[in-house]
């Protein structure tokens, strides 16, 4: 009952608010935090009480949900990462909406839906309501043509992705798990487990932004700020690290599988953080540091580290949605986000300047903040792991790490630096949006409490028990060398901030998007106007063509076949006509005529008879 | 019972004939809410006593049996199942919204209501009967009644040549179902046309050409009707020049009534042909699903467009269909999957679609185009019109927590173990739904504000009015509840569509 209060509450109140209309508009904010307050304390208690239900969907196939361990955490994190941010909107008058409150609820359900389902219909029930919601919040400003296409291209490359999901449930159910649920998914036969986990990966990659789908995310920084800082860093590209940490028995029980996802999940943390590099605007840059962040989350889940990927999630949880949360004020205040732009924003509103600090520190790996801890924990499970490229797979990780220390202490670096001497107004043009020039109190709280979280939750394994105590812990030796190179790389970079490259293609996020247009969009694009021309000109012109043929059939028949029938028909009338003429000219009426023509009649008669008798 | 719910509107028709066609259109209008009211009434009372009518798998309730022809085997022979009252309910609701969206009207109202009174009896005598002949004169009677409105109310002159189009091809497919039909007869002994009969008596079980001869015409005539690829040409004309009341029946029932004789006649009378030529049925559907979804992709009328995602849904069914004849290859519970989702795709598109045609009509009515590029962010001044569409296109690509979710993972799921590769190829059907009602909705709503200027344009462009609210939500409320809480109608469903993968399987 409780899960259902937990996944009901939110999403019923969500949409009404959603399409309530504009009355709302004035309790939307209120609202949205009041419900999302509820939910934490349904969370909370969901985690005290471990609820299970579970239910028929379809034959035979169940639709359940609980709370274990896992998803203890999971929801947790969405819960309170949820109530920071509509906090924080609340502030900003643009989002004072029903509809961004009620999508943002909606989205929540979906979040806790996907983590707390135990089959697989249920959990792609939640996973592609997620997406959507997730493109009504990228589109919020909708007369933004930017907006609405980056929600587009989120969409639809998630949605590609997750097609993985409905051949995976085909799959499951053809190798012999008719129940679809997720504890029993390593039981299908061989052939077909491996269809199965094909199709979990492809869409955990896909929806988890990951190499090489990673270029949606760009897109979707279009939406509004406290929307890339609950979808964009805590939940919705945490769920495919999510769904792949959740069936880690299933990988393992594919020897490709886990090999596979760990390397692109390390490939991300090195690519995407690259990419991070190249970056000049805020949320670009925070961006593709989210992709490679949650590189390392693949990462843990394709060396068995599912502890590990756990503590990296909810480290980055409350770094990322701090950091975007930072971005959106600045935005809101100064009405930009381009690291050129933002010189003394720092020093001039001193609380975000600090809470960015603390994020983007903890976002480099500096001692002893969370993600320094989270981010050694999974370099441990890789090299704990027995696959003989673990040594490679953590060096591709440290040289991640590196490179996020790079940037993070880069765009340190350009919010710290003072402002220009004589602060010209900036040309509105050159801004993005009207700056307010202030930073709404509203705002304090929640970016406080995610700070704290994004320093502190690194003590998570010694308080913790179970999944929060994820075993292997790091060595000493490897938290020394991550800090050593995460401090002397912050520190190089701190220098060489200005001077950083951004090469084209990194600053393009490696043209994945070009490249999925070029290689997919247009093609599909090119063949569906084929195919309506075909369908048009050959299929339907056959059609008309056959009732055409048809119809002039008819008329030949009509001119030929019909007056030779009806000739004949007027033949044999016109010789009965005829017959008739002759037989009419001997009717005189004359007498004498009659008898002539009797006694030639008679001759005949007679002639006749004479023939017959001789013959016979 | 049944008699009752399938006459009633006629016999609301035969009342309301003789009256002047100068009154008021609400009285006529008014009279058909109230038959389809009653009809739905009547439909949901025969819902709820089903369970206590004690009928087993593979029987029919509320059974009524008259001789008609008894020296050909003809009767007089009505019965519903867990098939048949889904759809009778979908039709009744159907009906009954596009009751309450003609109340504007003004058109000529009585003929236009006195036809679609017509059209209703057919409709739901066809989902009711259970003889051959009687299938086939309501299948009949619906391609003529729908002529009439598209010809008689559609939108131009283009409107009767696409409603001729519409009625040759589909009647063309008749004659070839009643080939089928005829064939049927003659195998079986004694001579009968009663589907019940012979489902049981099972006359071509042999299988050979005899019987795939048959499967072809009654497949044939069937597909012309629902319509699959190739035999789809019909329907785009006819639904762009339509009413927008004609277009949601045509698109909700009259389609359903190709894919209800697959299962209802087709499935059970020849489960040998059928088992044998399942793979055809499943690729025609791939074909379908990806081919329809494709070519709506590429259209810029809206109304096409719809068009083409009904093919594109209707394919599903098929492939639904198709998997649940390949016995050797799926087991029970895999089939029982694909048929059920089958169904519930028919229930669901007939909602769904019903919804986006007469959301089309609205725009039509606003601004007399349907081109897409006439109109732009009509969000701001429409919202209400612009939220209900946007629910009905995220219905209608197959989100889950809508019934077109429910349908399709289901037949995805069921039909995958047996025929992976077609269906890997069906299941990108849905991205490309996604795409293009993505594209619709932003090219309709979203983005600067703009408005056709043509000379046709009567008022206003005016958000939703409350009679087209009223017509519109409810469909789409119950395509909600279905994708919420689906068991109200799988339990019906389920055991129905087991006791016909079991005729199959024979």
């Amino acid at each position: 009952m409780l899960l259902w209060w937990l996944i009901g509450v939110p999403l019923l109140v969500g949409v009404v608010l959603a399409l309530t209309g504009r009355r709302v508009d004035p309790l939307a904010a209120a609202l949205g935090v009041g419900v999302s307050v509820v939910v934490l304390v349904l969370a909370v208690a969901a985690v005290l009480i471990r609820p299970v239900t579970d239910t028929t969907l379809f034959a035979g196939v169940r639709a359940g949900f609980a709370v274990d361990g896992l998803s203890a955490v999971l929801v947790v994190t969405v819960a309170v990462v949820l109530v920071a941010v509509l906090v924080f909107a609340a502030g900003e008058p643009d989002l004072r909406t029903g509809r961004f409150a009620g999508l943002m609820l909606v989205f929540a359900a979906a979040m806790l839906a996907t983590v707390t389902a135990t089959g697989l219909a249920p959990l792609l029930m939640a996973w592609e309501v997620m997406g959507a919601a997730s493109w009504a919040l990228i589109g919020y400003h909708y007369r933004d043509p930017a907006a609405v296409r980056g929600a587009h291209t989120a969409f639809l490359t998630t949605r590609t992705a997750d097609l993985g999901l409905y051949l995976a449930a085909g799959a499951a159910l053809a190798g012999g798990v008719g129940s679809l649920r997720l504890d029993t998914l390593p039981t299908a036969t061989a052939g077909w487990r491996e269809l199965l986990v094909a199709g979990v990966v492809v869409a955990a990659l896909g929806k988890s932004a990951q190499l090489p789908f990673s270029f949606w995310l760009s897109g979707a920084m279009r939406g509004p700020s406290p929307v890339s800082a609950l979808l964009h860093s805590a939940t919705m590209v945490a769920a495919g690290a999510y769904l792949l940490l959740r069936l880690n028995p299933l990988l393992g029980s594919v020897g490709w599988a886990g090999p596979l996802v760990a390397w692109i999940g390390a490939a991300t943390a090195l690519g995407m953080g690259l990419a991070a590099v190249a970056q000049r605007d805020l949320k670009q840059l925070l961006a593709a540091s989210t992709c490679a962040q949650i590189g390392y989350m693949i990462l843990a889940a394709g060396v068995g580290g599912t502890g590990a990927g756990v503590l990296q999630l909810v480290a980055h949880a409350a770094t990322k949605s701090l950091l975007f949360l930072a971005a959106g004020a600045w935005l809101t205040a100064l009405g930009t986000k381009q690291l050129g732009g933002l010189a003394g924003s720092a020093r001039r509103f001193p609380l975000l300047g600090a809470v960015f600090t603390v994020g983007a520190l903890s976002l480099a790996g500096i001692p002893p903040l969370s993600l320094w801890v989270a981010k050694d924990t999974v370099l441990a499970a890789t090299l704990a792991a027995p696959a003989p490229s673990a040594v490679a797979l953590y060096v591709v990780g440290l040289a991640g790490a590196a490179v996020a220390a790079v940037y993070s202490v880069m765009a340190l670096w350009f919010v710290w630096r003072p402002a220009p001497p004589a602060p010209q107004p900036q040309a509105l043009d050159e801004l993005e949006q009207e700056p307010t020039g202030e930073v709404p109190a509203l705002t304090g709280p929640p970016l406080v409490v995610l700070a704290v979280g994004a320093a502190g939750l690194g003590v998570l394994p010694l308080l913790g028990h179970g999944l929060l105590r994820p075993e292997p812990a790091p060595q000493w030796w490897e938290l020394v060398v991550s800090a050593a190179v995460a401090v002397s790389t912050a520190a190089w970079g701190w220098r060489a901030a200005i001077r950083l490259p951004e090469p084209g293609l990194l600053h393009r996020w490696w043209d994945l998007e070009r490249a999925a247009r070029l290689l997919v969009v247009r093609p599909v694009r090119r063949l569906a106007e084929e195919l309506a021309r075909f369908d048009d000109r050959v299929l339907d012109r056959g059609v008309d063509a056959t009732a055409r043929a048809t119809v002039g059939v008819a008329r030949l028949l009509d001119r030929r076949g019909e007056t030779a029938v009806d000739g004949i028909v007027r033949g044999v009338a016109d010789g009965a006509r005829a017959l008739g003429r002759w037989a009419r000219r001997p009717q005189t009426g004359q007498l004498h005529q009659y008898y002539a023509q009797a006694s030639v009649g008679f001759v005949v008669l007679a002639v006749l008879t004479v023939v017959v008798i001789v013959v016979s | 019972m049944l008699s009752l719910i399938v006459f009633l509107p006629a016999a609301v028709a035969v009342v309301l004939a003789p009256l002047p066609a100068r009154l008021p259109g609400h009285v006529f209008v008014g009279a058909w809410i109230a038959a389809a009211l009653a009809d739905l009434a009547l439909i949901v009372t025969a819902w709820v006593r089903l369970p206590a009518a004690g009928v087993g798998p593979g029987g029919f309730a509320f059974e009524v049996r008259l001789p008609w022809i008894p020296s050909v085997g003809i009767s007089y022979h009505l019965g519903v199942d867990g098939l048949s009252l889904p759809l009778l309910a979908m039709t009744a609701v159907l009906f009954l919204a596009c009751g309450v969206f003609a109340l504007r009207e003004t058109r000529r109202v009585k003929p236009f209501v006195l036809f679609f009174l017509a059209l209703q009896t057919v409709s739901l005598g066809l989902f009711a009967a259970l003889d051959l002949i009687l299938f086939f004169l309501f299948f009949d009677l619906s391609i003529v009644f729908m002529y009439f409105v598209i010809a008689g109310w559609g939108h131009a002159e283009r409107a009767r040549s696409a409603a001729l189009k519409f009625f040759l091809y589909t009647f063309l497919g008749s004659l070839a179902l009643l080939l089928g039909f005829i064939l049927l007869f003659l195998a079986a002994t004694p001579h009968t046309f009663d589907i019940v009969e012979l489902a049981a008596a099972n006359p071509l079980a042999a299988g050979g050409p005899y019987a795939a001869l048959t499967l072809l015409a009654i497949g044939v005539g069937l597909a012309v009707k629902t319509p699959t690829v190739p035999f789809h040409t019909w329907l785009p004309p006819a639904h762009t020049e339509a009413p927008a009341t004609g277009s949601a029946i045509l698109a909700g029932v009259l389609l359903k009534m190709g894919t209800y004789g697959f299962v209802r006649i087709a499935m059970p009378l020849l489960p040998t042909s059928w088992r044998q030529y399942a793979l055809v049925v499943l690729v025609v559907g791939a074909v379908s699903v990806v081919y329809g979804a494709l070519v709506a992709l590429a259209q810029a009328n809206l109304k096409r467009m719809v068009a083409y995602t009904s093919i594109n849904h209707m394919g599903y069914v098929l492939v639904g269909i198709g998997a649940a004849g390949l016995v050797a290859a799926g087991d029970a519970q895999a089939r029982t999957l694909a048929t059920t989702g089958a169904l519930v795709q028919m229930v669901s598109h007939g909602l769904i679609t019903g919804a986006l045609f007469l959301l089309a009509g609205v725009l039509y009515d606003r601004g007399r185009t349907y081109e897409l590029d006439s109109y732009s962010g009509l969000a701001a001044r429409t919202p209400r019109f612009a939220a209900l569409f946007a629910v009905a296109a995220f219905a209608s690509l197959g989100l889950p927590g809508f019934s077109g979710f429910i349908a399709e993972f289901q037949i995805f799921t069921g039909s995958l173990p047996a025929a992976p590769i077609p269906v890997a190829i069906a299941v990108t059907g849905i991205l490309v739904t996604a795409a293009l009602f993505l594209v619709a909705l932003q090219r309709l709503f979203l983005g600067p504000l703009r408005l056709p200027d043509a000379p046709g344009t009567p008022r206003a462009f005016t958000d939703l009015r409350a009679a087209e609210l009223v017509a519109i939500a409810p469909l789409l409320a119950l395509a909600t509840l279905i994708g919420l809480a689906p068991r109200f109608l799988l339990e019906l469903v389920e055991p129905a569509a087991a006791a016909v993968n079991t005729l199959v399987a024979r």
